[in-house]
């Protein structure tokens, strides 16, 4: 029978959440790496044993953490003496050094991005918002990360070098949001591998047919009235997830800052889906396993109260791909409930039924075995979640 | 002989319940001692220092002897009683929290 790993990250430590696939009882393992915030964690699609993490810390920086037995055991890849120094005695790199490429051999110089104030700052690495196993190579991995940027690792997380391309889509232009200025989306698409997708706030979504070499920015028809002196400017938007399925991967939705929004193709624009959602403001968008127009997302009321309406913890899912909402309740707490769901904290299974899952900033994640038609909280007091990720296990 | 007393989340990651005990050769420096501590155990690679300024993170603090040496240039000589192994070097994370 299949099984599922739910993997957790949180403010205060990872968690491993594992079920049969009747997903009525569940073991909880943790937490890992005690007192760091687990920014995210993923499973590669290649070799289910073969986990990804993002640990952090505002005293000691960015760690990674790499999993080879499915969460059992961890270790910053290549960390052994002779995996970091050179023959001539000199560092090599390390699975936690995010250097911008600045180098003459790319020729890319070290370039500069808006600041709240206005000025020009120049890239500073702060943390990993993300991390995109390879569909095909465990060793093979994308960090999406702060200030946004891409890298790439073909070694397990040994080393990283950035797709510096990325910040010559108008990066001079781009600024933080409120949260920093992440990048938290990476998709690749399924049946072109050289096509990928990446969100950042706040700058938009840009797409790369090339394999990360070059981008560009995919935000026509993207409308931030209030964010923007120009809003349908080309960059700028706060993009706060993108989610697609796999077996239409030029369709995509997304939850922006504000609206809910698709794509039919590939990016070139967008259409907003919003229609009767009580609030178009949200941070997660997924989409059904076995049902490309069925999408969900968690309304909140506004930005300047990230807590659900009315005191009412509700999915939305829409099963015609948007604008037709339907509310799903059963087991979520419909009154006094002033939780956040936050971007990367919410994800599906593969199991038929599928199976949804989130986690909110209160501690709890609610797993519905029934494609969200009922809900149950597998766990309820969790530190504040950052990230939800599901494994589906043969 | 040099004590070494790392804080409770570096400890977790290097792997060691106690303080450590590291041979340095040459002058005993904060670098010297980080340049030791990295080689032996190279998790803790830009968890105390930058990978490239070689700069002290911002909330980690040096201690010895009563004294914060934080500030120092970190190719300043340790304190003598932390060179003969009398005094451990404090590493710390700054003090934090409501």
């Amino acid at each position: 029978m299949n099984s599922v790993r739910v993997l957790v990250g949180t403010r205060k430590g990872a968690f491993i959440l594992t079920s049969d696939g009747k997903r009525k009882q569940w073991t909880v393992d943790g937490p890992h790496f005690g007192g760091w915030e687990l920014y995210h964690l993923k499973g590669s699609p290649a070799d289910p044993n073969r986990l990804y993490a993002s640990q952090t810390s505002s005293w000691f920086g960015q760690v990674i953490q790499r999993s080879d037995d499915g969460g059992k055991t961890w270790n910053p890849p290549g960390t052994k003496p002779e995996d970091l120094m050179g023959s001539d005695g000199m560092p090599k790199g390390a699975s936690n050094m995010f250097l911008y490429d600045a180098s003459a051999e790319t020729g890319r110089p070290l370039t500069t991005h808006q600041h709240y104030d206005g000025s020009q700052r120049p890239w500073e690495f702060k943390r990993v918002w993300h991390l995109e196993p390879s569909l095909t190579d465990p060793d093979t991995v994308y960090a999406g990360v702060e200030d946004a940027a891409i890298f790439k690792s073909t070694d397990g997380g040994t080393t990283w070098k950035e797709l510096a391309g990325l910040r010559s889509a108008k990066g001079q232009l781009w600024q933080p949001g409120a949260g920093g200025m992440c990048l938290h989306t990476i998709l690749i698409n399924t049946g072109q591998p050289d096509r990928m997708f990446v969100a950042i706030s706040a700058a938009g979504s840009f797409r790369s047919d090339d394999a990360g070499q070059t981008w560009r920015p995919t935000n026509k028809g993207l409308m931030s009235k209030y964010e923007l002196p120009d809003p349908d400017a080309d960059v700028g938007h706060c993009v706060h997830s993108i989610a697609m399925h796999p077996s239409h991967p030029n369709v995509l939705f997304m939850q922006k800052h504000w609206d809910v929004l698709r794509s039919d193709n590939g990016g070139e624009s967008w259409q907003e889906i919003s229609g009767n959602l009580p609030s178009d403001f949200g941070f997660p968008i997924a989409v059904h396993a076995h049902e490309p127009n069925t999408v969900y997302v968690v309304p909140i009321k506004s930005d300047s109260e990230h807590y659900p309406p009315d005191g009412k913890l509700r999915v939305y899912r829409s099963k015609v791909g948007g604008n037709e909402w339907e509310a799903l309740t059963k087991g979520l707490p419909q009154q006094d409930c002033y939780v956040n769901i936050l971007r990367d904290a919410m994800a599906v299974d593969q199991l038929d039924p599928c199976g949804i899952y989130f986690g909110t900033t209160g501690g709890q994640v609610y797993g519905s075995p029934d494609g969200g038609d009922s809900w149950t909280p597998i766990v309820r007091d969790l530190p504040a979640v950052l990230s939800v990720e599901v494994q589906t296990l043969p | 002989m040099i004590r070494v007393v790392l804080p409770q989340h570096l400890r977790i990651l290097a792997r060691v319940d106690s303080e450590l005990v590291l041979d340095i050769t040459g002058p005993v420096t904060v670098d010297s001692v980080l340049d030791t501590l990295e080689s032996q155990y190279p998790m803790l690679r830009g968890t105390i220092r930058d990978h490239v300024t070689r700069r002290r993170r911002p909330f980690i603090r040096f201690f010895a002897c009563e004294q914060d040496l934080s500030r120092e240039a970190s190719d300043t000589p340790l304190p003598e009683a932390v060179v003969t192994g009398a005094e451990p070097l404090l590493i710390v994370g700054a003090m934090a929290g409501g």
